[in-house]
This record gives structure tokens, C-alpha cells and sequence, in this order.
């Protein structure tokens, strides 16, 4: 953390956001400031770009316009052409400075099928932060204690279920200790028994003042987790607010319908 | 049918074969060896980013599984030489043929091996910070390389028999001296037989080996 940095300075902001697959526009120009403890659920239905959005953040998906800025530091190489048009070109280097800084938490949880749990979760601390075999499996215990699965160092994850693969995705990105972490509609392939657990793991986090974004179709999850609330329709920030600001007393039409079609804010 | 089978010389001519299973052990051993490492590294270009490296990956896979070993053998002992200025030893060219042939095989592998893995992989990877060079030899080659083994099995056993074409080029091989032994003897077919027989001692091993393999990277994943 940089003591020179108000603690009320956005840790990761982005102006303009815009993505294009091909002809495609995806994403129409986001601004977004993320403070650090923010918890920011963000809303939408299918092709909204919500998780296109997210993997923006983390370069998953590099942007086809705009900034990304993280802790007051522009991510890419801006080049004006001559007809004053901006292209922006991401090192490897870059990209992967930001992405230690900005975990996530995917949909499919992506595990490494041919490592076991604890396995997992040290490749990081020792590939990418050069730790001691030693000192990442101590690491790695802890967040895997963490999030519930002390019991489960040694086993591979396909012989994890859903919600236990996916806490072992989430202590995979803990053990980095990222700055803002972001979770890409993580409960979205489990089954709805399993579901809870991963919930709860992501509420426990929110008790330590993490940073996080969460995209996610659990309405009554996001207005529990969320200090704010971005609902984007097609491809643009369509209304933000807190989440009691956005969640009980919408403004707009469209997001009052989307919101209504859960059960739990239907009235 | 009159033929009758005589075996008696068999004991008699082991020694013989014995050498040729040496030689035939040796361009086994160099042939898959180059094979898989020159096939590693045509893979990489085969799905380089760089398009003319493609394209060379692409020609030379194509260039050497559509012709004949058997061609391509003849080829590197009678023509290759001209184009040099020097000639090979027949164990020379026989190496040559088989190990381009056994790459472009092994190309393939280890390309479709890599195409497989799923994208969430690389991003799982790449999450955590991890370079592209990392996560390509920590995550994707380790399960290439699981995924593939009943594919580099086949090519293995493939390139041990593909290994009998030297004969042609005089290569003293298995194959070379069971078909010496069969005009000395005149018993060809009980010769070939025992040459069979051997040739499957030979293989056997290696897929029983693989196969257990199989069995214990089940046991774990």
C-alpha cells in the first residue's frame, strides 16, 4: 500500500471502457472508480457485457478502447496516430504485474486438474512470487484452511465437488493477496445445494474489508454482498447506486423490470 | 499341403538376430528420440502466432506423413548425398528418414494435444500472474502430455517396426538379418516367424509400460 495515496483515491478506475469483438461492440464506453473496501456487484442481463466488463479489469479480454488505471497508474502504452486517433499496447509485462495485483474467480473455476488442491494454490506464490516450496505450502494451508478445506491439501480436484473446487479457485487468488479481486459469476455452474457454501466463503471475505467486484444473476446474493451496485444494459452503465439505493428504490424503467424479476425484490 | 515347419535352426541363428536387435534398438532410440523433440518444436510453430512460422510448421508436417518412409529412406541415402556433396552412412540416412517422419507424426500430436486443452486453463493461469511461457510448461504441456500418451504410444510402436525399412539401405537391423538368414537357410518362413515373434518381445514392454502409466496418472487425477 502507498502511504502517499489518499485512502478515498480509487485503486482501480477505468474511463471509457470500450470493447469490440469484430464488428461487435460489447462494451460502449464505461467510467468506473473502484475505492478500496468497495464491493461492487455488477448487474445485467444475458449480452448486457457484464463479464466481458469484469475481464476487462484483469486484461482477460484487452480493451479496444479507453483506460484502465490502477492505483493511479495507467495500464498499457498510449500511441496517437497521426490522425489523432489513440491505439494502446499491452506488454506481457504489464499485464501481468496488474493481474497479481487483480485476482479472479471464474465461472468454471479453471483449477489445474493435474496438481492437487494444495498444489494449486502454491503454483502462484512460487512461479510468479519466487517463494519457498516451504514457505507457499505453509501460505497455501492457510488460505485453504481459510476457506474450509483444511481437510483437503492433498486431493485432486476431480475428486472435489462444485463448491469445493471453486473454494479452492478462491484460496488459489487469496494466496496472492490481491489488491482487488474479482469474482466472474462464480456460482453460475453449481449446483443450487452448493451454491450456499461458495456464497458464504465470498460474504466471509467481505467481513475483512477486501476489494472485490462480482458479477453475478443472484440478485438477493448481490444486494447482500454489494456496498454498490452497477446495472449495465447493453454494453453501457446503465444505472449505479448503492446496492439499497439501486436494489429497493430504482430510478430507472429498465432497471426496475430486471430487478423485478427476482422473486426476492419482485414487490 | 506338404510343407513341413523346422524350427531346429532357430537356436543356431539367435546369435545372429541378437545384433540385428541391437541395431534395431538403437534406431528406435534415436528415431523416436529426435522424433519427439524435432516434433515438439514443429508443434510450437504449428500454432506459432506468426503465420510464416505456421506455414513452415504446416509444410514440413505435410511434406513428410504424405510420403512413404519407405521413399523418403531411399531418398536421404541416394539423393540427398548429391544435393550435399557428401555421403551418409546407410545408419545415417535410415535415421534421418525415419526420425522427420516420426516428427511430423509427433507434430501432430502434441499440436492437437495442445489445441485441447481448454482456454480456461491459460486463463486460470494467467490469473495469477503467471507469463504465457510459464503457464504453457507449468499447466498445458503436463496435461499434453497425460492426454497424449496413448497417442505417443502408437507412434512409439509405430516407429519401432517403420524401423525394419532400413533393411533396404543394408542397415544390419532385425529385419536385415532375418531376411540373410532366410536365403542362408532356406526357410524364410519359419525365419520371419521367429523375427515376428521377436519383434512383439521387443514392443510388448514398452506399451505394457505405458499402459501402467495410464493406470497410475488415472489413480491420481
Amino acid at each position: 500500500m502507498n502511504d502517499t495515496t489518499p485512502t478515498d483515491a480509487p485503486i482501480l478506475r477505468c474511463e471509457g471502457l470500450r470493447k469490440s469483438f469484430g464488428n461487435l461492440e460489447v462494451l460502449k464506453g464505461i467510467d468506473l472508480d473502484v475505492k478500496r473496501g468497495d464491493r461492487i456487484a455488477i448487474i445485467g442481463g444475458s449480452g448486457s457485457g457484464k463479464s466481458t466488463f469484469l475481464r476487462c479489469l484483469n486484461f482477460m479480454e484487452q480493451p479496444t478502447g479507453g483506460k484502465v488505471i490502477l492505483d493511479g497508474e495507467r495500464i498499457g502504452t498510449p500511441r496517437t496516430g497521426r490522425d489523432g486517433s489513440e491505439t494502446v499496447t499491452y506488454r506481457e509485462r504489464d499485464l501481468m504485474s496488474v493481474r497479481k495485483r487483480v485476482g479472479m474467480v471464474f465461472q468454471q473455476f479453471n483449477l489445474f486438474p493435474h496438481m492437487s488442491t494444495i498444489e494449486n494454490v502454491m503454483e502462484g506464490l512460487v512461479t510468479v512470487l519466487r517463494q519457498s516450496k516451504s514457505a507457499a505450502r505453509t501460505r497455501a494451508a492457510e488460505q485453504l484452511d481459510r476457506v474450509g478445506l483444511g481437510d483437503k491439501l492433498d486431493v485432486y480436484p476431480s475428486r472435489l465437488s462444485g463448491g469445493q473446487q471453486q473454494r479452492v479457485a478462491i484460496a488459489r487468488a487469496l494466496a496472492m493477496d490481491p489488491e482487488v479481486l474479482l469474482f466472474d459469476e462464480p456460482t453460475s455452474s453449481l449446483d443450487p445445494e452448493l451454491v450456499g457454501e461458495v456464497l458464504r466463503t465470498i460474504l466471509a471475505l467481505a467481513e475483512d474489508g477486501r476489494t472485490m467486484l462480482l458479477v453475478t444473476h443472484e440478485l438477493g446474493f448481490a444486494y447482500r454482498f454489494a456496498t454498490h451496485v452497477i446495472y449495465l444494459y447493453d454494453g453501457v452503465v446503465h444505472e449505479t447506486g448503492t446496492a439499497e439505493q439501486v436494489f429497493r428504490n430504482p430510478q430507472k424503467e429498465k432497471t426496475r423490470a430486471f430487478i423485478a424479476r427476482s422473486s426476492e425484490f419482485s414487490l | 499341403m506338404g510343407y513341413q515347419f523346422d524350427f531346429s535352426m532357430v537356436i543356431k541363428i539367435l546369435p545372429v538376430l541378437w545384433r540385428g536387435v541391437i541395431v534395431t534398438l538403437e534406431l528406435w532410440a534415436a528415431c523416436l528420440a529426435i522424433g519427439l523433440i524435432l516434433g515438439f518444436f514443429i508443434a510450437l510453430m504449428r500454432v506459432s502466432p506468426a503465420a510464416p512460422l505456421r506455414f513452415l510448421g504446416r509444410a514440413f508436417v505435410e511434406i513428410f506423413r504424405n510420403i512413404p518412409a519407405l521413399i523418403q529412406l531411399i531418398w536421404f541415402f541416394y539423393a540427398f548425398p548429391i544435393l550435399i556433396g557428401a555421403q551418409l552412412t546407410p545408419f545415417t540416412a535410415a535415421v534421418l528418414g525415419i526420425s522427420l517422419n516420426t516428427a511430423a507424426f509427433s507434430a501432430e500430436i502434441y499440436r492437437s494435444g495442445i489445441q485441447s486443452i481448454e482456454r480456461g486453463q491459460w486463463e486460470g493461469a494467467m490469473a495469477i500472474g503467471m507469463s504465457r511461457v510459464a503457464t504453457f510448461r507449468r499447466v498445458i504441456l503436463p496435461q499434453v502430455f497425460r492426454r497424449m500418451l496413448p497417442a505417443f504410444t502408437n507412434r512409439a510402436v509405430e516407429v519401432a517396426k517403420v524401423t525394419s525399412l532400413a533393411s533396404v539401405l543394408s542397415v544390419h537391423e532385425l529385419m536385415y538379418q532375418g531376411r540373410l538368414l532366410s536365403s542362408t537357410y532356406y526357410r524364410p518362413l519359419e525365419i520371419l516367424t521367429t523375427v515376428g515373434i521377436v519383434y512383439l518381445v521387443m514392443i510388448y514392454p514398452m506399451t505394457w509400460t505405458s499402459a501402467a502409466l495410464e493406470r497410475r496418472m488415472r489413480r491420481k487425477a
